[in-house]
């Protein structure tokens, strides 16, 4: 088992370089002088030279790039100009809102959406069937941050019984943090749940279609403990699957949602970083947003062989 | 070995009943309730965009202080460049640079449309081309998969984010932007139709008549990517204008000087409490829009691959 | 009739329609049998005969789609079509049992195979886990399974086809139920398990007086196992009585037909050498998969060795064995789909093992092949006549000269010529495999492989095809490598044998020899597990 993830943690290798080289590259793409557009609008040609001595942009490119590896791997993701603080402070601040809505939005999500999608395929061509996949399918087709402002409008604003926007810590006060993170979980949520609906169902469906459901019903079990016991262990690995890369999603959405609900986050982070320049801090969003979602398909990966005894590497 | 299928009668009863069955393929198509229902929506659409300028419509960028913030239905007065007032009634209201909404969703059709086709067309030619490669020829294949698993091991919308932070805004640099992230998951898809049409007999047997590589990727590996990528296209289509309508709702999609419908959602954030017309009308043509290209896909997709309507 | 000798199993005039556009009206059309305790019932046809969805009707497993529309069916006297879900789910394997015909998919991969065992009896009784366990372990052992603790624990995958078949015949018979239905249990595996399975269903159903039906298509199978026999074609019961007597007098026309198709066991040429060129000759042939990776175990598959084979103008060599011998390894490396790793092939005198892809071309046309799967050997999308054409057009051949050509072809394999603008849909399975054989043709090649070409049809179109094989080889006078792993089809049409078992060919020389006198273990193994091997298939006129 060890074994199998050290393989598999040394396969994301690769994928992380490709990551990094993209992020690198980032800043150096641009049009115009890096360490001008790292400076800001209102540098002075002092200022400029200064940054472009300290960040080494006159250095060879694999240099550089080396160097950029070798600071990350001892925690320096450099500084933000825009902000005035260093990147990693900036994150440590702002993470707390990303991850409980992240949280949040995962537990309500998948525990929502996989009965829905199983009872869909159990009862497929009937009203449930179709109502959910209806739900499903105006899930993808409305914006997040629509269903954000619609939400907002019916609960927040006629109904009054949550606020509008803003944050509390968890720690401050727990009911004030519920209150708060209902209406983004569920916003946020919404194409979530569309999509592992979806999925289900159709893993559901094509499992029930296999031999050895028909081999179950060939035992004289019931229709519930076929679909209990056989089906879904069988539907697992597809419905984990689509978890794992529904996660892009989430991160994706969240920087819209945060936009919406006025929390402080990353997302929130993330766009103020892109319409200010602020390049270090953008470079090291995107690289932590993609670790976390590769580490997160890589416990996925894990959790296959948990699941079916087929995949022992 | 298992014995031919249970379909499978006799010589003379099977040639009988199977003339034309090829051809009914696409008029089963037309006939598909969600293809005429979403086809529809969706050529009311494209009239709107093609017929804006006859529509009642003004310029949609003309700023008029004086106008601003009207609710919907208001009549209002406004200079013409000759100095005379004329009256109007503004039917979504007006936003807070005194721009009739009607005027910027009508005109925003048309960015929205042409950004769903234009996102669709790169993402789909880029990835089947890169994925026929990458399906055909081993050696290019793990070296193109790596760099494809790195590119989707970013969040889409923030791929996207990071191109348009390196070029500037504007509706081309949106386009790519929206078009790159989608790119690997077009490439996949070719790739997987490649590897398993490759181990087809059929293949097998052209290769062994002295078949050349590029004649046998034309003639009998690409035709099983037509009906898959028409599918994926038509998602990709809905998916990028979700996509353009969240960076400019984020302020980094297309300027607003060319009124697109997620822009004017943007611009209309910050008093939505009071003056919810401005997200409501501009949502409401996105929704349906959507929708419509979604149901379309839904339907393309149970006709043309029975089998694969069982999956997403 | 005394209790001992009432009927198991009752069907009387039992229709299922088809739903509507099908083929015909009805899957199954008034059929009437029965099935005597202790007595081994065949239902045997070819495929649209329906004997596969009476099977799944006395089960109550039909598809939603198919409907019984009259009948009834008797399982110890009671109507169970008549019966309700839930007391049809109380006798499903406690008196009825079904076991099916992919022993790979038909059990649960992710449960263990002891736990799918004891599901039926969680379900069927009220013994506690000790009670179920020894029950399982019991059953395990009956079914000739060697370490049943470690096969308890076990997974699907873990298991071979034949100890999977096991498993479901355990899991049916666990509760020692009065009928054993059994779908073509043995199609899917190789012959000598296969003869192993027979055989170990013949003596559980003769020790507990178990009555089986038994769906199959193959006549050996019948010859070896049944008491008797009923023959259906498109629904309907042709004819049916004591085996002996349906094989060596059959009545109606059909069933006369289909037992003249069965090819004898033994060979019907006499393996002269003639005195002709060498068109294709093998040295030491060899294919090696090595998969390394990194971080990967290195794995390394022999998949051919050492292969000798050589075959003249107008002869026909068979290879025959079992999955897993390497003989479609080494047809497909002749043919160079894949390329050896080791040795050389000759064709005439060029050596074609070694040459690059481009240097290869040329004598691509020598070498031609078909494919076992008449459904995928021919792209659904191009007219039969592009099909055809391609290969000529590829050599130089201008259109109308090539179309002039698969004209011709589409006679020699007695095809109607003006059908060149159809698509493969349109045909059946034994057409489109000739029109494969055109294809082959038309490029005038020197050595014709048929790679499991008939195994997947119905043996009376079998019948037809083979006879075509056997008519163009000698008009065309070409060397043909007939790769399959049924003895029978090797005996009708083979002048030379070779025999392969995990790579090596084991036994080599004429068929006469190699069928009539076995020399390798491993060949009088096989020989020994052919099922009917000593039933005489006589020849009926119509």
């Amino acid at each position: 088992m060890l074994d199998f993830i050290a393989r598999r943690l040394i396969a994301i290798v690769p994928v992380l370089t490709v990551v990094a080289i993209f992020v690198f590259l980032m800043l150096r793409l641009t049009p115009g002088d890096p360490a001008a557009v790292i400076a800001g609008d209102n540098a002075t040609s002092d200022q400029i030279a200064q940054i472009r001595e300290k960040l080494g942009l006159d250095l060879p490119i694999w240099t550089q790039f080396g160097i950029w590896i070798g600071d990350m791997l001892h925690g320096n993701f450099g500084e933000s100009f825009f902000f005035k603080k260093t990147v990693v402070e900036l994150i440590q601040q702002r993470l707390e809102p990303t991850l409980a809505l992240s949280v949040c939005t995962l537990i309500l999500a998948v525990s929502t959406a996989v009965p829905l999608g199983v009872i869909a395929a159990y009862r497929q061509g009937s009203m449930v069937d179709r109502v959910v996949m209806a739900m499903s399918v105006l899930g993808f087709s409305l914006p997040t941050f629509v269903i954000g402002y619609c939400l907002i409008y019916i609960f927040a604003i006629e109904l009054g019984w949550l606020p509008v926007q803003g944050y509390t810590r968890i720690g401050a006060d727990f009911g004030g943090f519920i209150e708060h993170m209902v209406l983004p979980s569920i916003t946020l949520g919404a194409v979530y749940v569309a999509l592992i609906a979806r999925i289900t169902r159709a893993s559901v469906l094509e499992v029930l279609n296999e031999d050895y459901i028909r081999t179950a019903r060939a035992k004289g079990l019931s229709n519930r403990v076929v679909l209990m016991r056989h089906a879904l262990r069988n539907a697992a690995v597809p419905i984990l699957t689509v978890i794992g890369i529904g996660i892009a999603l989430l991160i994706g959405g969240a920087v819209v949602t945060e936009s919406v609900y006025g929390l402080p986050g990353l997302g929130r982070l993330t766009i103020e970083a892109v319409l200010s320049r602020d390049f270090p801090t953008i470079q090291a969003v995107i690289l932590l947003f993609s670790v976390v979602y590769v580490l997160i398909n890589l416990l996925i990966d894990i959790g296959y062989t948990l699941v079916d005894p087929r995949i022992r590497y | 070995m298992s014995a031919v299928t249970p379909e499978e009668v006799v010589d003379s009863a099977a040639i009988a009943s199977a003339a034309g069955k090829r051809r009914s393929l696409w008029r089963l198509v037309i006939r598909n309730p969600s293809v005429i229902v979403g086809g529809a929506i969706l050529l009311f659409m494209v009239l709107i965009a093609v017929l804006a300028p006859y529509l009642g419509t003004v310029d949609p960028t003309r700023i008029d202080p004086a106008a601003r913030n009207k609710k919907p239905d208001t009549e209002i007065t406004f200079h013409l460049d000759n100095g005379q007032t004329a009256k109007r009634v503004v039917w979504m209201g007006t936003d807070s640079l005194g721009r009739d909404v009607y005027s910027r969703v009508i005109y925003g059709t048309r960015v929205s449309l042409i950004v769903g086709v234009a996102v669709s067309f790169l993402s789909i030619a880029f990835g089947l081309m890169i994925g026929l490669v990458s399906g055909y020829v081993r050696w290019a294949d793990g070296f193109i998969m790596r760099i494809m698993d790195g590119l989707m091991a970013i969040p889409g919308i923030l791929l996207a984010i990071a191109l348009v932070s390196i070029w500037r805004t504007g509706l081309v640099t949106v386009v790519f932007a929206i078009a790159v992230p989608e790119i690997p998951r077009v490439v996949r898809l070719v790739r997987s139709i490649v590897l398993s049409v490759r181990e087809e007999p059929y293949v097998e047997g052209a290769i062994s008549v002295g078949t050349p590589t590029f004649t046998l990727m034309m003639r009998h590996i690409l035709p099983n990517t037509i009906a898959p990528l028409i599918v994926q296209a038509t998602f990709t289509a809905a998916a990028a204008i979700i996509a353009e309508a969240i960076l400019s709702f984020l302020g980094i999609g297309i300027p607003p000087e060319t009124p697109s419908w997620g822009n004017i959602m943007a611009e209309g954030r910050t008093l939505f409490r009071v003056f919810p017309h401005n997200i409501l009308y501009p949502g409401i043509f996105l929704a349906f829009t959507v929708l419509a290209i979604n149901i379309i896909g839904d339907g393309l997709r149970d006709t043309l691959d029975p089998k694969m309507s069982k999956k997403v | 009739m005394s209790e001992a000798n009432k009927p198991v199993l009752e069907v009387r005039n039992l229709t299922v329609a088809l739903p509507s556009g099908a083929d015909r009206v009805n899957a199954v059309e008034k059929v009437n049998f029965t099935v005597k305790p202790g007595e081994i019932v065949c239902l045997v046809g070819e495929s649209g005969s329906g004997k596969s969805v009476i099977a799944f009707t006395v089960m109550g497993l039909l598809a939603k789609a198919l409907k019984p529309t009259s009948g009834e069916i008797l399982l110890q006297g009671e109507n169970i079509l008549a019966a309700s879900e839930a007391r049809l789910r109380e006798l499903r394997c406690t008196r009825m049992s079904m076991i099916f015909q992919e022993p790979m998919t038909a059990l649960n991969p992710v449960m263990t195979c002891g736990d799918q065992i004891d599901e039926v009896l969680r379900t069927h009784t009220g013994l506690d886990a000790n009670q179920r366990k020894a029950k399982i372990i019991a059953i395990l052992e009956r079914v000739k399974l060697p370490e049943p603790e470690r096969i308890y624990a076990s997974y699907p995958h873990q298991l071979s086809g034949g100890q999977r078949q096991r498993i479901m015949i355990a899991m049916a018979l666990v509760l020692d139920p009065v009928l054993l239905i059994a779908d073509e249990p043995t199609t899917a595996l190789d012959v000598t398990t296969q003869a192993e399975i027979l055989k170990l269903i013949a003596e559980l159903q003769a020790s507990e007086g178990t009555g089986v039906l038994f769906i199959t298509h193959d006549f050996g199978v019948v010859a070896e196992i049944a008491h008797r026999v009923a023959v259906l074609r498109w629904g309907e019961l042709v004819e049916m009585g004591p085996t002996e007597q349906i094989l060596s007098r059959p009545q109606q026309g059909y069933t006369k037909m289909l037992i003249s198709s069965v090819p004898s066991i033994h060979p019907a040429h006499r393996g002269v050498r003639l005195a002709a060129e060498t068109v294709l000759r093998t040295e030491k042939l060899g294919k090696t998969y090595a998969s390394k990776g990194f971080f990967q175990k290195n794995r390394v598959v022999k998949a051919a060795i050492d292969v000798d084979l050589d075959v003249r103008r107008g002869e026909t060599l068979g290879i025959v064995g079992e999955s897993g011998s390497g003989k479609s390894t080494v047809a497909r490396c002749i043919a160079r789909l894949i390329d050896p790793t080791d040795g050389n092939v000759y064709i005439g005198d060029t050596e074609i093992a070694r040459l690059s892809t481009q240097r290869l071309r040329p004598y691509r046309r020598r070498v031609q092949i078909v494919f076992q799967d008449p459904y995928r050997s021919l792209n659904p999308r191009i007219t039969v006549g592009d099909s055809i054409v391609e290969g000529p057009m590829n050599f130089g051949l201008s259109k109308s000269d090539a179309l002039a050509r698969a004209k011709k072809l589409m006679e020699t394999v007695r095809l109607d010529p003006n059908s060149l603008d159809r698509y493969p849909h349109q045909f059946s399975g034994g057409q489109r495999q000739r029109i494969c054989i055109a294809r082959a043709l038309a490029m005038e090649p020197e050595l014709l492989i048929a790679d499991e070409a008939v195994s997947a049809l119905d043996v009376s179109v079998q019948k037809q095809v083979l006879e075509l094989l056997d008519e163009i080889r000698q008009r065309l006078n070409l060397a043909v490598l007939f790769i399959t792993h049924d003895l029978r089809v090797a005996a009708q049409i083979c002048d030379f044998v070779a025999v392969m078992s995990q790579g090596k060919v084991v036994e080599y020389g004429a068929a006469e020899q190699v069928f009539g006198a076995p020399q390798h273990e491993y060949t009088k193994a096989l020989f020994a597990a052919a099922p009917g091997r000593n039933w005489e298939f006589g020849k009926f006129a119509a």
